[in-house]
C-alpha cells in the first residue's frame, strides 16, 4: 500500500497541514472573541465602592494559544483515529462484552440499590444522597410517561410533584391522616390536575404545548405563594408528620419501632426507612410503566409519539389518550411529592420552581426518551454527578456544563436512544434511534 | 340494488375558503364490490376521502353507511376517530403513515387498540395480568400473524416498520388497516411507487380482501392497470365533480372521461378515439 499511494498521500498530507492550520486559526478567534471580555478584563469593586479593572493580556494569550494547540491535537487525533467514530474505535469481542454487561446493568443496579443502606448504613450523607438520586430517578420515570412514551413535551412537571407534596402536606397537618393514606390521596389530586392540565392542552402542539405547560406550573407555584391562609405562603408548612411502618413511628419513645423490636434506637433507621420507601415507589412507578408499555395504552401513547394522524384513522380516542398519559405522569409526580414532604418535614414553594421542572426533563432526555434503564443512568450521572464534582468547587458547573455538551454531541437521542419493541414474534430487535419519532406534541 | 348499497355519499360539496374542492358529488359503494374514485391531480378525490373518513367535516351533503345488519351511520356527524371505531370504516393514506419506530407486529396490535381496550378492562384488568386479558391479547397476536403473512411480511413482523421497503410499508399499512375490521376499506393510491410486479400482487391482495372477508372496498388510484382490473364500479371526477360512473368498460369508452385525462375539448376527444386503433 505504501508504495503505490505514498504520492496522494503526502499530497493530502500537505493540504491537510494548511487544513488543520486554519482550522485552529478560526477556533482560537473565536476563542480571542470569546474571551477578551470574559478573561481579558477583569473588574473588581474598589475599596470606596468604584469599579477597578485592569488587563490580564497575559492569560488571554494563554487561553486562546491552548485553544489553537488544542484544536490541533484534537484535530491530529481525529485523523489517525479515522472518521469511523466510537464504532470503529471498539473492538468486536470488547462490543459483545459492552452488549452482556448492558444487559447485566439494570439488574446489577437493582441489587446495588437493595444493598446501599447495607454497605453506606455508617455514611449518612451517602444514604440522603441515594434517597435524592431516587427521588429524581422516580420523577423520570413519572415523566417518562408522558415526554418520552408519549411525546408530549410537559415543562411543567414540577406542578404535579408540588401538588403532591401540599396535598400530604395539608392532609396530614390539617386531619391527622396517615402517610400511607395520604399517600394515594395525593396521587389522585396530581392526576386529576393532570386531567385539568390535559384539557386545554388538548390541541396544542410542541413548542406551544411547552409554554402552556411551563406556565401551568408556575401558576401552580404563584398560587401556592399567594394563597396564605391555606399553604402558609412563602413560609411554607412545617413539622408535617413524619411515616410511620404501618403505624409504628421511627422515633426513640417506647413506643418507637426500636423500643418494639428491642434495638438500640438510630436517626439512621428513619434515613434507611426513607430509602427502602422511595425505592419501592420507585420500583412501583417501573414496573408500571413497563406493564403499561405492554397494554394497549401504553402502544396507543407510543402511536401517538409516532403519529397522531394515524392514530385517528385507527379509532384511537386521541384526546383519552392524551389525558391519561398526562394522569399517569402526574400520578407519579405526586407519589414523589408526597414523599419528598414528608422527608424533609417542611415544603416551600421554593422547592418546587422552574429549574425542577428543567432537570427532571433533562434527566429523561438525557436518559434517552422512553427508556427506563436511560433514566437511571442519567439520574445517577446528572445528580450524584453534580455531587461529585463538589471537590471541584467554582469549576463544578464548568465540568458538569461540559459533559453535558460532550455526551449529547456523542449520543443526541441519549444514553439509551433505542427503544425495545413491547411485543414480537420471534426475536427481540431493538429498534435503532432514527426510527423513532421525538414526538411533536 | 339499493339494499346492497355500503356508503351513499349525497350531493356532498366542500369547500375551502373560495375554492369549491368537491360539488355536489353524488355516488354509492355497494357491499363487498371494489369501488373506485378516479381522476386527474386535483380532483378532490382525496377530499372526498378525508369527509368519508372524518378528517374533513363537509360543507354541504350527506354521507351514510349502512352496516349488514342495516345499522345507518351519518358520517357527517361523527367525530373522526368514532368512524374507524364505530361506523368501521379504515382507511390508508396517499403517503403512507406508519409508526416508523415500532414493529410492523405492534403497528398492527395499535390498529386492534379499541377491542384490546374493552380485553383488557380499560388497563385495569391488563395491569394485573388477567387471564382473560391474556386470552385477548393472543387473539390479537394472531389476527395480527394472520394479516402478516397475507401481506408477506410474517418474516419481518420483528422489524422497524419504517426500515421496511417502500412496497413492504404499503402493504402493511393496508393490513393495519384491515386489523381494525372495518366493513368499508378506503385506500388512497395503494398502487403509488410499486413497481408491476408489486402492483399485481397489489391487485390480488386487494381481490383477496373483497373475495374472502367480504369488505367493501373504495379506492383511490392513478394506477389504470390496477383499477381496470380490480374495480368493480369506477366514479371519476374533475374539479370536483363526477364527470362520469359505470363499469370498467363503460368508463374505458368514455369521451368525457378521456377528454379529462388527456385534456382536451369534448370534440376533439370524441375525434381522438374514433381515429384511434
Amino acid at each position: 500500500m505504501a508504495a503505490t499511494t505514498s504520492e496522494p498521500d503526502s499530497r493530502s498530507r500537505t493540504a491537510g497541514v494548511a487544513f488543520i492550520l486554519k482550522k485552529a486559526f478560526i477556533s482560537s478567534l473565536v476563542a480571542l472573541l470569546l474571551f477578551v471580555l470574559m478573561i481579558g478584563i477583569r473588574t473588581e469593586a474598589g475599596p470606596t465602592g468604584q469599579l477597578v479593572y485592569w488587563a490580564r493580556l497575559d492569560e488571554l494569550a494563554l487561553t486562546v494559544a491552548a485553544v489553537f494547540g488544542g484544536s490541533i491535537v484534537f484535530e491530529l487525533l481525529r485523523r489517525w483515529l479515522g472518521p469511523a467514530g466510537a464504532a470503529g474505535l471498539v473492538p468486536p469481542v470488547a462490543q459483545r462484552a459492552l452488549s452482556i454487561a448492558g444487559r447485566a446493568i439494570a439488574p446489577l443496579l437493582l441489587v446495588f440499590a437493595l444493598l446501599v443502606p447495607v454497605i453506606f448504613y455508617q455514611q449518612r450523607y451517602l444514604l440522603d444522597l441515594g434517597i435524592l438520586v431516587l427521588t429524581y430517578v422516580m420523577l423520570g420515570w413519572g415523566l417518562n410517561v408522558v415526554v418520552g412514551l408519549a411525546g408530549l413535551l410537559d415543562l411543567g412537571y414540577v406542578a404535579f410533584y408540588a401538588v403532591g407534596a401540599y396535598s400530604y402536606a395539608l392532609l396530614a397537618t390539617y386531619f391527622g391522616l396517615s402517610f400511607w393514606v395520604c399517600l394515594p390521596l395525593a396521587g389522585i389530586l396530581a392526576a386529576c390536575w393532570g386531567v385539568l392540565l390535559g384539557f386545554p392542552v388538548l390541541r396544542l402542539r410542541g413548542d406551544y404545548l411547552a409554554i402552556v405547560t411551563l406556565a401551568f406550573g408556575e401558576i401552580i407555584r404563584l398560587v401556592i405563594i399567594n394563597w396564605q391562609s391555606l399553604t402558609g405562603g412563602p413560609n411554607g408548612i412545617s413539622s408535617i408528620p413524619r411515616p410511620t411502618l404501618f403505624g409504628i413511628p421511627l422515633t426513640a419513645g417506647p413506643n418507637g419501632l426500636a423500643a418494639k423490636l428491642g434495638i438500640a434506637f438510630s436517626p439512621t433507621h428513619r434515613i434507611v426507612f426513607l430509602f427502602y420507601l422511595i425505592l419501592g415507589l420507585a420500583l412501583l412507578t417501573n414496573w408500571v410503566t413497563i406493564r403499561l408499555r405492554r397494554l394497549p395504552i401504553g402502544r396507543a401513547w407510543e402511536a401517538l409519539r409516532e403519529d397522531e394522524v394515524a392514530c385517528r384513522s385507527l379509532g384511537i380516542n386521541i384526546t383519552t389518550t392524551k389525558l391519561t398519559a398526562f394522569a399517569t405522569g402526574a400520578l407519579f409526580g405526586g407519589f414523589a411529592g408526597a414523599f419528598f414532604a414528608t422527608r424533609q418535614g417542611f415544603i416551600s414553594p421554593e422547592s418546587f420552581t422552574f429549574q425542577e421542572s428543567a432537570l427532571v426533563l433533562a434527566i429523561v432526555v438525557l436518559g434517552g426518551m422512553g427508556s427506563q434503564l436511560g433514566v437511571v443512568l442519567a439520574a445517577l450521572t446528572m445528580i450524584g454527578g453534580f455531587e461529585l464534582f463538589r471537590g471541584l468547587d467554582q469549576y463544578r458547573m464548568l465540568v458538569f456544563g461540559l459533559a453535558m455538551v460532550l455526551l449529547m454531541i456523542w449520543r443526541p437521542r441519549g444514553l439509551i436512544g433505542h427503544r425495545a419493541p413491547t411485543v414480537f414474534l420471534s426475536h427481540s430487535h431493538s429498534i435503532s434511534s432514527d426510527m423513532v419519532g421525538e414526538g411533536r406534541g | 340494488m339499493s339494499g346492497n348499497v355500503i356508503l351513499q355519499v349525497d350531493q356532498l360539496s366542500m369547500r375551502f375558503g373560495g375554492i369549491l374542492a368537491v360539488n355536489g358529488l353524488s355516488f354509492s359503494a355497494e357491499r363487498g364490490k371494489i369501488t373506485a374514485l378516479i381522476g386527474p391531480n386535483g380532483a378532490g378525490k382525496t377530499t372526498v376521502f378525508n369527509c368519508i373518513t372524518g378528517f374533513y367535516r363537509p360543507t354541504r351533503g350527506s354521507l351514510s353507511l349502512v352496516h349488514d345488519n342495516d345499522r345507518r351511520f351519518r358520517l357527517e356527524r361523527l367525530n373522526d376517530f368514532r368512524i374507524s371505531k364505530v361506523a368501521k370504516v379504515a382507511r390508508t393514506f396517499q403517503n403512507i403513515r406508519l409508526f416508523p419506530g415500532m414493529t410492523a407486529l405492534e403497528n398492527l396490535m395499535v390498529a386492534q387498540h379499541n377491542a384490546l381496550m374493552r380485553a383488557s378492562g380499560l388497563t385495569f384488568l391488563g395491569l394485573i395480568g388477567a387471564p382473560s386479558w391474556r386470552k385477548a391479547e393472543r387473539h390479537a397476536i394472531d389476527l395480527a400473524r394472520l394479516w402478516l403473512d397475507r401481506v408477506g411480511l410474517l418474516t419481518r413482523a420483528d422489524e422497524a416498520a419504517g426500515s421496511l421497503p417502500y412496497g413492504d410499508q404499503r402493504r402493511l399499512e393496508i393490513a393495519r388497516a384491515m386489523c381494525t375490521e372495518p366493513a368499508l376499506l378506503c385506500l388512497d393510491e395503494p398502487a403509488a411507487g410499486l413497481n408491476a410486479r408489486e402492483s399485481a400482487g397489489l391487485s390480488e391482495l386487494l381481490l383477496a380482501i373483497r373475495n374472502d372477508f367480504g369488505v367493501s372496498l373504495l379506492l383511490i388510484e392513478h394506477d389504470m392497470s390496477v383499477v381496470m382490473e380490480i374495480s368493480d364500479h369506477i366514479v371519476v371526477m374533475d374539479h370536483g365533480e363526477k364527470i362520469a360512473e359505470g363499469s370498467p368498460r363503460d368508463i374505458r369508452d368514455n369521451a368525457k372521461v378521456i377528454a379529462a385525462y388527456l385534456g382536451t375539448e369534448e370534440q376533439e376527444a370524441a375525434e381522438l378515439i374514433e381515429g384511434g386503433p
